[in-house]
């Protein structure tokens, strides 16, 4: 079965190249996706992300619970406004998804996951919510357009202006309610942005005026590219169920404190860290010719190998990045082997770019 | 709908070949090839003076989203290759059929209509592979 977006017919006028995803049917680009990658760095550009899927949670211990299912902390007050990226882990301190969860104040939490993961996802929570007295509901109904680049924000406030008042003064990373919409602050593309979720049927109608307000529409291969320049993880290479977030760049997402914070999967966390860990992420930036590519062979200096969890050409620094999983003590540089070649890269700390401009000396 | 000139030959893996007036053969990927590819970004060039027999893996052309091998057409040895598009990989997808090819083959005999489809056949294989 293959799934489509309320945007499908958009993408298909737009000339989008449609490519199966995970099940569904997603624009790859809309004829080069390197031009589609410039416009996010340089102006703006915008993304249909529907096929993400949207958890609405509430309830008189729906805090108590989140405190409990994510390795951050959405912490024991309330925080309107506030979104935090998390990730959700197994008892062995395994990623089963990372997320974003929106804090809507009295209304409740809302969060933001995979779309490959959605029915392990909801089956997880379902069964850490048993004990909670929590209500779930997935909000299938919604689309989500993701609206990205320094001129994201100018470019969508009048389009927002009378649905969601207020939405000039978001600052990032926060998210507000508005008639029927619900507008954050956030992205996956190292730029300014924001992420719109608002009811299907008037999806195309949104994409359409953001259109005619210049705002072009990119696929899942800027999206990429862009995410990875921006040293930000995908879930099932850059992490999954056998990795833990300390070994996959991700401990910063972990809240340690408080200490009687109980949450999955944190007693092996705690082993872990204190065992010592074998790996770290890093960044590789290729001195040598070629492209990285997911899955292959690092030799770091020691002898010892590591493996490329995410690679590709990077349009803004004009040559091949990847993450990688590295021995802990590998520094400096490295060789990746290209088809049997050894090329020479530079080991670095991502991100790469961030605002439109390269972090890499 | 993808570009298939008539004037040259093709082969299943998506390589064109076009006979040169002095006896070589230039070969490049078509049309359609760098569609599926999306934007190249490296071109690793065979050897000048390499001997390549038919089908032989011989050089690599990699877009932002997959490396994918380009075969020989037909044997031969390699006495030119297109240097600009290791410089320039976009020159591929701008124009795969001319500013966009990759190298020339001396062949070692060279009946083309034998070995090779022409744009007709290729254009029917197209079809049936979608």
């Amino acid at each position: 079965m293959t799934l489509k977006t309320p945007l499908y017919e958009q993408h298909v006028a737009m000339g989008g190249k449609m490519v199966n995803f995970g099940g569904w049917k997603m624009p790859l680009h809309y004829g080069s996706q390197i031009e589609e990658h410039h416009r996010v760095r340089r102006d703006v550009g915008m993304f249909d992300v529907s096929h993400m899927m949207i958890v609405d949670l509430e309830g008189p211990q729906v805090r108590e619970f989140l405190r409990y299912l994510l390795a951050n902390d959405v912490g024991a007050g309330a925080r309107p406004g506030r979104a935090l990226y998390s990730c959700m882990l197994n008892e062995q301190g395994g990623v089963i998804d990372d997320l974003i969860v929106y804090d809507r104040g009295d209304v409740g939490f809302r969060m933001v996951v995979n779309a490959a993961t959605r029915d392990k996802d909801l089956a997880w929570i379902g069964q850490c919510a048993r004990h909670f007295d929590v209500a779930l509901q997935a909000r299938f109904e919604l689309a989500m357009i993701a609206v990205q680049g320094p001129a994201a924000r100018d470019r969508i406030l009048s389009l927002l202006d009378g649905r969601v008042a207020g939405a000039a003064g978001l600052e990032p990373f926060h998210a507000m309610d508005g008639d029927g919409m619900f507008v954050a602050r956030t992205g996956y593309t190292g730029e300014d942005g924001f992420e719109i979720m608002l009811p299907e049927r008037e999806a195309a109608d949104l994409w359409r005026a953001l259109a005619d307000a210049g705002v072009e529409p990119c696929g899942l291969g800027a999206r990429d590219t862009l995410r990875l320049e921006a040293g930000m993880n995908l879930y099932g290479t850059d992490m999954d169920e056998n990795t833990t977030p300390l070994e996959s760049g991700l401990a910063w997402t972990v809240a340690w404190e408080p200490r009687e914070r109980d949450f999955v999967g944190r007693a092996a966390l705690e082993t872990k860290r204190a065992v010592g860990l074998s790996f770290r992420q890093a960044g590789l930036v290729l001195e040598g010719r070629g492209v990285l590519r997911n899955d292959q062979r690092v030799v770091c200096g020691s002898g010892e190998e590591g493996r490329i969890t995410s690679g590709t050409y990077s349009p803004t620094l004009g040559r091949a990045i990847a993450l990688a999983r590295l021995p802990v003590d590998a520094t400096d540089s490295c060789e990746v082997d290209i088809r049997g070649r050894a090329v020479p890269a530079r080991i670095v700390k991502p991100p790469f770019v961030r605002n439109g401009r390269s972090c890499i000396q | 709908m993808s570009n298939i000139p008539e004037d040259l030959y093709y082969t299943k893996s998506h390589e064109w070949v076009r006979q040169n007036e002095d006896g070589t053969v230039s070969v490049g990927i078509t049309d359609h090839a760098q569609d599926l590819l999306g934007d190249l970004v490296f071109v690793e060039l065979p050897e000048p003076g390499s001997q390549l027999a038919a089908g032989d893996e011989c050089m690599v052309v990699e877009s932002v989203k997959a490396a994918s091998d380009v075969y020989a057409p037909l044997g031969g040895e390699v006495v030119d290759i297109n240097e600009a598009v290791a410089e320039g990989p976009e020159l591929v997808n701008q124009d795969p059929y001319g500013e966009g090819w990759l190298f020339r083959l001396q062949p070692l005999q060279g009946d083309l209509q034998e070995e090779l489809l022409g744009a007709d056949a290729y254009q029917e294989f197209l079809e049936s592979e979608s």
